[in-house]
């Protein structure tokens, strides 16, 4: 670990702690309909849109209507995107002429995208045309994130309002999500990438002669290299390179900004087109977390209780901070199993620690970094393989998205994830100092707790019971690239992301299979609508509630040892589901390959 | 409300009394014979499924036993370990049987003291023509008009319609002193199973036979109509979900574990279960909840249902009436000043001389201050040729009339008048003494000649003792505390400053009482208030919690949720404590109950994969001997645990008043890192000693 290594850290945290007032009050102002500056751009455009699709923006909702508004609005989105994947072939901008997706990959990828997973069984510049990429996957980096924002912006108003039957509008949030908090950013976002080299344009993909031939060997239709009579294998000479572009910059800052994570190419932020320098890099791990910060900010704003917004932000912080100090320690040790010859100090020339999977342009510091950020948030766009990771490296992005991204957390989802962490821990406390339960006024009764169970369990029931198929079945356990605890950990790492609506891969499991496009999008809709539905019945139920004022005798939700016991509450929970299963996966991956056995 | 002015009849109100009442001084020893003896069997009855059902967290553990035992009945495998396992995991539900056994056997033993009292008697009912028949109490119906003469028992509950009498309510207060119950205001009620020592009474019955006030409270102390409170359904639910949370991570690591070459048997799977799902508070919560009923009783306050408890932990606000509570009953004279060219001593002359056949209280006051303060000594009354004059509505005055003289004794406007109908003006001093008094909270009364005003004496209300300090203690944990008062604004605010109420509703009817709850209501306040009159009840009724002086009238103790045998007002201070200490059992015990589940994967989990990976012995840090002692060890501490706590769960966690904030470092401090802490060095003490006496 170096000082720079350390400063760079630093400065990611200090540019989002500055973010968190100025882009909390912003979103306040949006939703509670106050001016903001970009009302005179903006607000005509949305009563156009009110007048054409006949929304009644005065209309309110309970948590019923705006549910079901919810999941009809995603079903027929996600139905829209299967058939621009299955008809892109005869539809225009596909310089590539790539042909239809399959069935079975074009429902995972829809069901993907609809939750603001971007999990990609899918390699984006052999398979997605322009427009698919364009009118289909960045759509929904657009409305997926809304969602998302509409909720968490649904739950507060649970909160804050008091003997209300309604919680707002669906249409009304999510037009606003998109006008006001992810489009202009994304506008500026993306000119600010292309400055910094990420393409953006509609051509064809461009051949360029290789400096120097290379050779590859030839590969038989079935995927197996060739050989020949006498056994050597058959070599092909390469002479020229297929170097992809397409409107990339475009959905690159939504894909961050959104918390979506589907890169336009399989390398994701890894590769140059994508994310060229440190800077680009610095942008787009920001990106990650500003919005949700931003939310805990108006948690605190919208209820009233400002201190509570930031003792919930600084729960999340501390978890960030111990997230990625462990993989950043594990990632810069190095490998131990290297030979003593092999140079893994970290110095002026090379990064040093376990560079196997890592971008030298970015070094261990900021790839352990971004692989905290990734999952803390459920965006999932990686710079680097987080499969080669040290297995206690590799367990941090595990264990993050484990504790169902609340650590900032996806856009929305993060702050109403941990409300229901919240809800789970203040009841807790409550019985401990001898009083019903409250939460900012509002009394947490059984009702609530048993939603907020709902919610916890859904996320054990499809990781663990997947998981658990995978492991004992052909269909499953043929996909291990590696055999062991570490093919454990790569099957638990792709139903966590998946159910946690993260969307990053530990790569090294071939997950294109009928058996995994299928669980994996059952796993993915479950992941997201199954808890969104308990929660907002959660919401709903707050609305209606009497406002209790706080006294002595509430425990006060604005103070240090609220946040450690938030904290407490998360990790144990967490831990407490997942420790056997970690237990035979990245932990004993670490301790065999503390007694020098790999695989 | 009973008017605050109104000397009580019945049992004078106590001092507060910090669990000294008569049934607390013959308090149980938690491990009495008979009681345990009882409980053990209950434990076994108690594993019927379908009364198991009830508490998902030990039905699993039931299950579990069901299971390991019907495989060790076909044989296979490390027999003594598993024979081990399968008797530990049947004694963590028996003990957690035990554990609610235990809580219940205090109650029942009481339940069959209260039957003896309601045995059959034989009632005097009036007839329709007004005879008198003999039958059986158990046939009365209510709307009956029975006799009762002096030592028999009142056949059921009622109203006396006719007579005074004095009764001894021993068999349900326990109190032995005798009361007195009166026909026409709020003093009325009898209780069946009572006793009347003196007079004659006539009674309408108000209760059908099993109705009786004495029917509900056996029920109630036997918890036989106990229905799960509101906190107790919401945490079940939380750790019911724990419950399936573990269930899958246990159920799934079988695949993991296949796949990674290291199969488990049932018996192991099974352990690890019953020690990740919370059976530590799954097995004693139905003990606290009964418990926390039974503390109560043990201070003589008899709630009508759990959720009333518990709302008293929730309370926000407490109205309390400022005669007998706050207050003690009566005001006394406690200082005599006399008029501009009055000596003292005339002025305590005439005071004395006033009062000598003034009865009330108050009157009798004025006689002792004059006597502890001025040397007067009581005078014959006989020896003076004394006229008394009574206090009537009209005048607003009592006296004397002795040699010429007329002493007359009133409130300053009274007095005014009687001057001023002699011709003569009230002294400005005086009047301004009169204002001062009245002003710093007492009750000024003028003392007169014919012709001349001779002072005032200032009667005071006496705060009572170590109130301040109680009202102290509500305030840090977060209760308002309001007094209620028929005063005027002036006096009741100076008695409020002297007491140290947050606030004070003086010249109280029972309509703003009743407003003021509403009012606090409406804001999301939980309210507590006493009451007895009969006026009180719509009051108690929509108070959050109503507690009712067993001395009050029936329509009182209907409308309340609890009702307090002793009639003590100041007791609703240790109901709120009581409400608190039952949540705060609860919510202790759960923390501590997940606490301890780290500990336990640290026994359990390398015992599992240490055979097939010997590396993961890095993850047993206590060092345990073998796989086989350590999950052993694991589920033996599992099951002592809950015997362990029974005391703590029947006695409840210490309450100490101080701030939510502290309160909750200090129990997460307690149950939340001890409850890590402690497993790790039970679990490695019975590893200890298992693996010396080679059972595993």
């Amino acid at each position: 670990m170096t000082a720079n290594g350390w400063f760079q850290i630093a400065i990611f945290l200090a540019l989002v702690l500055s973010v968190t007032k100025p882009m909390g009050v912003f979103i306040t102002r949006v939703f509670n309909r106050e001016r903001t500056f970009l009302d005179p751009v903006l607000r005509p455009v949305e009563r156009v849109l009110y007048r054409l699709t006949g929304v009644d923006e005065s209309h309110e909702m309970r948590w019923t209507e705006y549910c079901a508004s919810m999941l009809l609005f995603s079903a027929v989105s996600m139905l829209v995107l299967y058939l621009i994947e299955r008809a892109q072939v005869s539809l225009p901008w596909n310089p590539q002429k790539f042909a239809a997706v399959p069935q079975a990959l074009a429902f995972n990828t829809a069901a993907s995208f609809t939750t603001n997973t971007n999990w990609q069984n899918y390699v984006g510049e052999t398979t997605m045309s322009y427009l698919t990429q364009m009118t289909g996957l960045a759509y929904h980096n657009f409305v997926s994130a809304a969602v998302g924002i509409a909720l968490a912006i649904a739950f507060i108003r649970g909160i804050a309002r008091r003997q209300m039957q309604t919680i707002g509008n669906f249409w009304v949030d999510m037009v606003r999500s998109c006008l006001w908090v992810l489009l202009p950013f994304c506008i500026v976002g993306a000119l600010v990438l292309v400055s910094q080299g990420v393409v953006q344009n509609l051509k064809p993909y461009d051949t360029v002669k290789l400096v120097e031939p290379m050779q590859v060997p030839h590969l038989n239709p079935d995927g197996k290299p060739a050989i020949d009579g006498s056994g050597k294998p058959v070599m092909d000479t390469v002479t020229t390179q297929t170097i992809a572009e397409g409107p990339v910059a475009s959905q690159e800052f939504i894909k961050e900004w959104g918390t979506n994570g589907g890169g336009f190419f399989n390398a994701n932020s890894a590769h140059p087109f994508e994310n060229p320098t440190p800077l680009t890099n610095l942008i787009e791990l920001f990106a990650i977390f500003a919005i949700s910060s931003g939310l805990t900010y108006t948690l605190g704003r919208m209820t009233g209780s400002q201190r509570h917004g930031w003792a919930v932000w600084a729960a999340m912080a501390i978890l960030f901070v111990a997230g990625v100090t462990v993989a950043y320690w594990a990632e810069a040790r190095g490998n131990s199993l290297y030979p003593h010859d092999v140079n893994q100090q970290a110095t002026a020339m090379q990064a040093g620690g376990n560079m196997e999977g890592k971008e030298v342009r970015f070094g261990v510091a900021n790839t352990a970094l971004w692989a905290t950020v990734t999952t803390d948030a459920s965006c999932g766009a990686i710079n680097g393989w987080h499969d080669s990771f040290t297995p206690l490296g590799g367990m941090v992005p595990l264990v993050n998205i484990m504790l169902s991204e609340v650590i900032f957390g996806g856009v929305g989802a993060g702050l109403y994830g941990i409300l229901i962490y919240i809800v789970l821990a203040v009841f807790i406390a409550g019985l401990m100092v001898g009083r019903t339960p409250e939460y900012l006024g509002k009394k947490i009764e059984a009702y609530d707790v048993k939603m907020a169970m709902l919610v916890v369990l859904v996320f054990p029931l499809v990781i663990l019971i997947f998981a658990g198929i995978s492991t004992v079945h052909g269909f499953g356990a043929a996909s291990i690239s590696n055999p062991g605890p570490h093919g454990l950990t790569q099957i638990l790492y792709a139903f966590t992301s998946q159910a946690g609506n993260n969307g990053s891969a530990f790569a090294g499991l071939n997950t294109n299979t009928l058996w995994y496009n299928t669980a994996g999008a059952i796993t993915m809709l479950v992941g997201r609508f199954l808890m969104i539905i308990p929660m907002l019945a959660i919401a709903g139920h707050l609305a209606q509630k009497k406002y209790v004022p706080p006294s002595l005798g509430t425990f006060p939700v604005t103070t240090p040892l609220f946040s450690a016991l938030l904290i407490g509450v998360i990790v144990i929970v967490g831990a407490l589901t997942f420790f056997p299963a970690l237990s035979l996966g990245p932990i004993l991956e670490h301790l065999l390959m503390g007694a020098g056995k790999t695989f | 409300m009973a008017s605050t002015m109104e000397p009580s009849t019945a049992i004078e109100p106590q001092m507060p009394r910090l669990g000294n009442s008569p049934r607390q001084q013959g308090k149980r020893a938690l491990w009495e014979g008979g009681i345990v003896r009882r409980a053990v069997l209950d434990s076994f009855i108690k594993l019927d499924p379908r009364h198991m059902m009830g508490n998902p967290v030990m039905f699993v553990v039931e299950l579990g036993s069901v299971i390991t035992t019907v495989l060790l009945m076909r044989g296979g495998g490390q027999f003594l370990f598993n024979l081990q396992i399968t008797l530990w995991l049947w004694f963590t539900v028996l003990f957690a049987n035990f554990a609610e056994a235990m809580a219940e056997g205090r109650g029942k033993a009481q339940a069959d003291t209260l039957r003896k009292a309601r045995s059959e008697t034989v009632a005097n009912r009036i007839t329709a023509e007004g005879d008198i028949e003999q039958i059986p109490s158990s046939k009365l119906r209510a709307g009956d008009v029975v006799v009762v003469a002096a030592g028999e028992l009142v056949p059921s509950d009622g109203e006396i319609i006719e007579g005074v009498a004095s009764v001894d309510e021993s068999a349900i207060t326990g109190e032995s002193a005798p009361v007195i119950r009166e026909a026409g205001g709020d003093r009325s009620a009898v209780t069946g199973g009572t006793r009347v020592l003196s007079d004659q009474i006539r009674i309408r019955v108000t209760s059908n036979p099993g109705e009786t006030f004495l029917d509900r409270m056996i029920a109630l102390v036997e918890g036989a109509e106990r229905q799960k409170t509101p906190n107790e359904i919401a945490l079940n639910i939380l750790l019911a979900g724990l419950t399936i949370i573990f269930l899958l991570a246990v159920v799934t690591l079988q695949p993991f574990a296949i796949y990674s070459g290291a199969p488990q048997t049932v018996f192991v799977l099974v352990s690890l279960l019953v020690c990740l799902i919370p059976t530590t508070i799954g097995g004693l919560l139905s003990a606290i909840g009964i418990a926390g009923m039974d503390r109560l009783i043990q201070h003589n306050v008899l709630a009508m249902s759990g959720r009333a408890v518990e709302a008293a932990g929730d309370i926000d606000t407490l109205l309390l009436d400022k005669t007998g509570t706050i207050t003690l009953g009566n005001r006394q004279a406690a200082e005599f000043i006399p008029a501009p060219g009055v000596s003292e001593s005339e002025m305590a002359d005439a005071a004395q001389l006033s009062s000598l056949a003034d009865e009330t209280p108050e009157g009798r006051s004025i006689v002792v201050l004059a006597k502890e303060r001025y040397g007067l000594r009581g005078r014959e009354l006989s020896s003076h040729q004394m006229e008394f004059v009574p206090f009537t509505a009209q005048t607003r005055m009592s006296g004397v009339n002795m040699n010429g003289n007329q002493i007359r004794k009133g409130a300053v406007d009274a007095i005014t008048r009687y001057l001023a109908g002699n011709g003569v003006q009230m002294p400005a001093e005086v009047q301004s003494t009169v204002e001062r008094i009245a002003r710093s909270g007492g009750t000024p009364l003028v003392v007169s000649e014919k012709q001349r005003a001779l002072g005032v004496i200032y009667l005071k209300d006496i705060v009572k003792g170590g109130m301040r300090e109680r009202f102290d203690q509500l305030r840090a944990i977060g209760i308002k505390t309001v007094m209620i008062t028929g005063d005027n604004p002036l006096t009741a605010a100076a008695i409020a400053r002297e007491a140290g109420v947050d606030d004070f509703l003086a010249e109280a009817t029972p309509k703003d009482k009743m407003d003021l709850i509403r009012r606090e209501q409406s804001q999301g306040k939980l309210v507590a208030m006493t009451g007895d009159g009969t006026n009180d009840a719509p009051a108690l009724a929509q108070a959050d919690v109503g507690v009712a002086m067993n001395t009050g009238t029936q329509a009182a103790k209907e409308a309340g949720n609890m009702v307090d045998l002793d009639s003590n007002p100041t007791k609703l201070i240790e109901v709120v404590a009581i409400g608190k200490q039952l949540l705060m059992t609860r919510g202790s015990l759960t923390t501590f109950s997940i606490a301890n589940d780290v500990a336990k994967y640290f026994a359990i989990i390398p015992a599992m994969f240490a055979g097939t990976f010997p590396v993961l012995n890095a993850l047993n840090i206590m060092h345990l001997r073998t796989p086989q002692s350590a999950i052993l060890s694991a589920v033996i501490f599992n099951a002592v645990i809950i015997i362990a706590l029974i005391p703590l769960a029947l006695r409840g966690v210490k309450y100490r008043p101080m701030s939510a904030a502290a309160l909750l470092r200090r129990n997460l401090w307690i149950y939340g890192v001890g409850g890590v802490i402690v497993p790790f060095i039970g679990i490695k003490l019975i590893d200890v000693l298992i693996s010396r006496t080679g059972l595993a």
